[in-house]
C-alpha cells in the first residue's frame, strides 16, 4: 500500500489523558489497573477505568449523545490539540474531504443497560430521556465524532469486536486510495459496561488478579476502557522521517466465535498480509506489540503465529498489563503505543508477568528497553475470528 | 468506482429469494406482503446453527444465495457486512437479564452480542479466511456498506460480497427504534466482467440533497422506508428491470450515494 502519514494523535485511558500520560506510565511501569469498582459490579477483578467521566458531559449542542462512550470520545478529542489539528486539516482539504472511520465494540450499550433498569413498571417502556440513535446504536460514535469536529465526509463505524480500531486504518487507506477522501480521522472508543464484564466472566476469561500476559499462570483478561484517534493523510516527499502507516493485513479465523484458532492460522495470515502490504520481510520488524490478552488460548495461539513467522528473534510484548483489554479500542491504543515506542526509542516490556510460560517460544520481553525502532507490528484479534495487523514505522 | 454485479440474494416479507422476487421487483407482478420465509441453512454445523438467531440466519441465507447465483467460491472472497442494529432479540435478552439478576449473561448470548456475529458465523460456515468487516451507518447502513465494498473492489482489485441485513427489535426497543420487519440483501461484486456478471454499478459519494430513489409499489416502498437494509430496494428494482438508470441513496452527514446502474 501507499504509506499514509500519521499527522496527529490523541489518547485517553486508565493511564491518564494525553500522549504524555501514556508514555510516562509506560516508562515508569505504572499500571492503570485497579480493583474493579465500576457500577458496584460484584466481580473480583481488576479494571482499567478512566476516572472522572461522570463529571464530563458532552458539549451542550450534542446533549442527546450524552453517554459514557461519547464522553470518553470527547475527552479523547480534547487531548493533545487533536481537534485543532483536524480543524487545520479541514481548512486545507474541506470538511467534505475528511473521512471519519471509527471503531467500537459496545458503543453506548451501557446507556441501554441503565435505561432497562428504569423501565416503566407498568408498560415496560424505556425512559423518555433514552436516546437510542445517539447512544446505543453502533453508528453513534462516528456520528458524534463527525459532529464534534464539524466534518462532512464519508463516515461509518467498524464493529468487529477487538479488531475494530485496527481495521479502521485499512478503511481509511482504501478510501484515500480510491479518492473518496483526502484525509481521515480514525480510531475509536470502548467503555466499561455490564455486558462485557459479566459476559467475559461467563466465558471464564476474566482474571482475578491484574492480567499477566504470557505468564505460565495467566488466567484471563483485565477489562479496561479508552479512546484514541489518529489523523491520517497521504505521505508526500516532504513527510521525511515521520512515523507512517506502512501496511495493513486482515483475515478471518473460520474457526470459532469466541476462541482463536489453536494453531494461530488466522493470526498468521493477518500478520503475513500486513508484511506483504508494507512490502517487508519479517526481519524488518524491530518490535511486535502483541494482542496478548492474557487468556490461555489467545497467548498460545498468537505465540504460535508469531514464532512461525519471526522465530525466537524479534522482541515482542503485550502492554495490556498497563491498560487492560480495551476491546474495540485496543487496536488504536496499541497502534499509538507502538508509535510512541518508535518516537521515543524504547520498547515496552510487560507488567505483572512473573514467570513466562515455557510453552511459548517467541522472544517475549518482560523489561522495558531503550532501542531505536524503525518498524513495529501491532496485532489485534477479536471475537468472530476477526484479525488485523498493522505495520507502523519510518518508511526507509 | 465501477463494479460488476455477479450475484444477488434477497429475503424479506413477501420476497423469497432473487428468482422468485424479480418480477415483483421489476414491477411486472403485484407485491403481496407475507411473513419472511427463512429456511434452515445447512451451511453451519447443527451445534453452531442452534446458537444463531434470525439476523445471523438471514445474513447467511442471502449470502449463500448470492454466491450460488454468482457461481463463485465464498471461501476465497472478502466480505463486507452491514447492519443498523445487529441482533436485537439478543440485545434485549442481555439487557433484561442485567436489569434484574445481573450476574448471569449466557456465554452464547455474549458472543452473539458482537456486531460482527454474522461475519463470524459466515467465516465458519464458508471456511473463508479472507478479510471481513462489519459496519454500521444507522439508517444509511446499506449505503455505507455499498460504498465500502465498492472501494474494496476498486482498490484491492478482487471480488467482495456485500451482505446487508436488519431485523425488527422486540419491545421496548421497538418503540425507540421502529424497524419495520426483517430484510436481507447480498451482492457479489467484481472488478471485471465475468461470465456471470449482468450489470455494472458506478458508485460515487456526492454532496447533494436530492430526494432519494423510491420504488413504485407503495407497500414495497413502505418496507424501503422502514428497514435500513431495504433502502437497497430501488437498486434491486433497477437490477431486476435490466434498467439503465441512476439511483440515489441517502448516506450520512447530508451526503448521498449516486449509483449509475447499467446492464452488461
Amino acid at each position: 500500500m501507499q504509506p499514509l502519514l500519521i499527522c496527529h494523535l490523541s489518547i485517553v485511558n486508565s493511564l491518564g489523558a494525553g500522549l504524555a500520560a501514556t508514555a510516562d506510565a509506560l516508562r515508569a511501569r505504572r499500571s492503570g489497573l485497579a480493583p474493579c469498582t465500576f457500577e458496584n459490579v460484584a466481580l473480583e477483578t481488576y479494571a482499567g477505568e478512566v476516572a472522572g467521566l461522570d463529571a464530563l458531559p458532552v458539549r451542550a449542542d450534542l446533549a442527546d449523545f450524552d453517554c459514557r462512550n461519547n464522553r470518553l470520545a470527547q475527552l479523547g478529542l480534547q487531548q493533545d490539540g487533536f481537534a485543532g489539528a483536524v480543524a487545520a486539516a479541514q481548512k486545507k482539504y474541506g470538511a467534505e474531504r475528511i473521512g471519519v472511520f471509527m471503531g467500537t465494540s459496545t458503543s453506548g450499550l451501557h446507556q441501554t443497560e441503565l435505561a432497562y433498569r428504569r423501565r416503566d413498571p407498568r408498560s415496560g417502556a424505556l425512559p423518555p430521556d433514552f436516546h437510542y440513535a445517539q447512544t446505543q446504536n453502533t453508528y453513534s460514535l462516528a456520528d458524534f465524532v463527525q459532529r464534534y469536529l464539524g466534518l462532512k465526509g464519508p463516515a461509518f463505524v467498524v464493529s468487529s469486536a477487538c479488531s475494530s480500531t485496527a481495521k479502521v486504518f485499512g478503511n481509511a487507506a482504501r478510501m484515500i486510495a480510491a479518492g473518496v477522501c483526502d484525509a481521515a480521522v480514525v480510531g475509536g472508543v470502548d467503555t466499561l459496561c455490564l455486558t462485557t464484564l459479566y459476559g467475559f466472566n461467563s466465558l471464564g476469561l476474566v482474571s482475578r488478579d491484574p492480567c499477566r500476559p504470557f505468564d505460565v499462570a495467566r488466567e484471563g483478561i483485565s477489562l479496561g476502557e479508552g479512546a484514541g484517534f489518529a489523523l491520517l493523510e497521504k505521505a508526500t516527499a516532504r513527510s521525511g522521517d515521520e512515523v507512517m502507516l506502512l501496511g495493513v493485513g486482515e483475515s478471518s479465523d473460520a474457526y470459532h466465535m469466541s476462541t482463536p484458532h489453536p494453531e494461530g492460522l488466522g493470526a498468521k495470515l493477518a500478520i503475513q498480509r500486513a508484511l506483504d502490504s508494507a512490502g517487508l520481510a519479517p526481519q524488518a520488524i524491530d518490535y511486535i506489540n502483541l494482542h496478548g490478552t492474557s487468556t490461555k488460548s489467545n497467548d498460545a495461539s498468537e505465540d504460535r503465529a508469531v514464532f512461525e513467522l519471526f522465530g525466537a528473534d524479534t522482541p515482542c510484548s503485550s502492554t495490556k498489563g498497563w491498560t487492560g483489554h480495551l476491546l474495540g479500542a485496543a487496536g488504536i491504543t496499541e497502534a499509538i503505543i507502538s508509535i510512541l515506542a518508535i518516537r521515543h526509542g524504547f520498547m515496552p516490556g510487560s507488567l505483572h508477568t512473573q514467570t513466562p510460560d515455557p510453552a511459548l517460544r517467541s522472544n517475549y520481553q518482560r523489561d522495558n528497553r531503550d532501542a531505536r525502532l524503525n518498524r513495529v507490528l501491532s496485532n489485534s484479534f477479536g471475537f468472530g475470528g476477526s484479525n488485523c495487523s498493522l505495520v507502523l514505522g519510518r518508511p526507509s | 468506482m465501477r463494479v460488476f454485479v455477479e450475484g444477488v440474494g434477497v429475503l424479506g416479507p413477501g420476497l423469497n429469494g432473487w428468482p422468485a422476487s424479480r418480477a415483483v421487483l421489476a414491477g411486472e407482478a403485484a407485491y403481496v406482503a407475507a411473513p419472511m420465509v427463512l429456511k434452515p441453512s445447512d451451511l453451519l454445523p447443527a451445534a453452531e446453527r442452534r446458537r444463531t438467531g434470525v439476523p445471523v440466519k438471514l445474513a447467511l441465507a442471502v449470502g449463500s444465495e448470492a454466491f450460488a447465483h454468482a457461481q463463485r467460491d465464498a471461501a476465497a472472497t472478502a466480505s463486507v457486512f452491514t447492519s443498523s442494529g445487529g441482533d436485537g432479540d439478543n440485545l434485549h435478552q442481555i439487557c433484561e437479564t442485567l436489569s434484574v439478576a445481573e450476574l448471569e449473561v449466557s456465554p452464547t448470548r455474549f458472543h452473539n452480542s458482537v456486531h460482527n456475529a454474522a461475519a463470524g458465523y459466515w467465516s465458519i460456515a464458508t471456511h473463508s479466511r479472507e478479510p471481513s468487516t462489519s459496519l454500521c451507518g444507522y439508517d444509511a447502513s446499506f449505503a455505507a456498506g455499498l460504498l465500502e465494498a465498492s472501494v474494496q473492489v476498486a482498490v484491492d482489485g478482487r471480488p467482495v460480497v456485500l451482505i446487508a441485513y436488519d431485523h425488527a427489535y422486540p419491545q421496548p426497543l421497538h418503540a425507540v427504534r421502529p424497524i419495520g420487519g426483517n430484510f436481507g440483501v447480498a451482492l457479489v461484486l467484481t472488478p471485471h466482467a465475468t461470465r456471470q456478471t449482468f450489470a455494472t454499478l458506478d458508485v460515487s459519494l456526492i454532496h447533494t440533497q436530492e430526494n432519494p430513489s423510491v420504488v413504485t409499489d407503495t407497500a414495497l416502498d413502505a418496507l424501503r422506508a422502514s428497514i435500513p437494509a431495504a433502502r437497497s430496494l430501488p437498486l434491486l428494482s433497477a437490477l431486476a428491470r435490466h434498467a439503465t438508470e441512476v439511483i440515489v441513496l441517502d448516506y450520512v452527514a447530508g451526503n448521498q450515494l449516486r449509483i449509475a446502474v447499467a446492464p452488461c
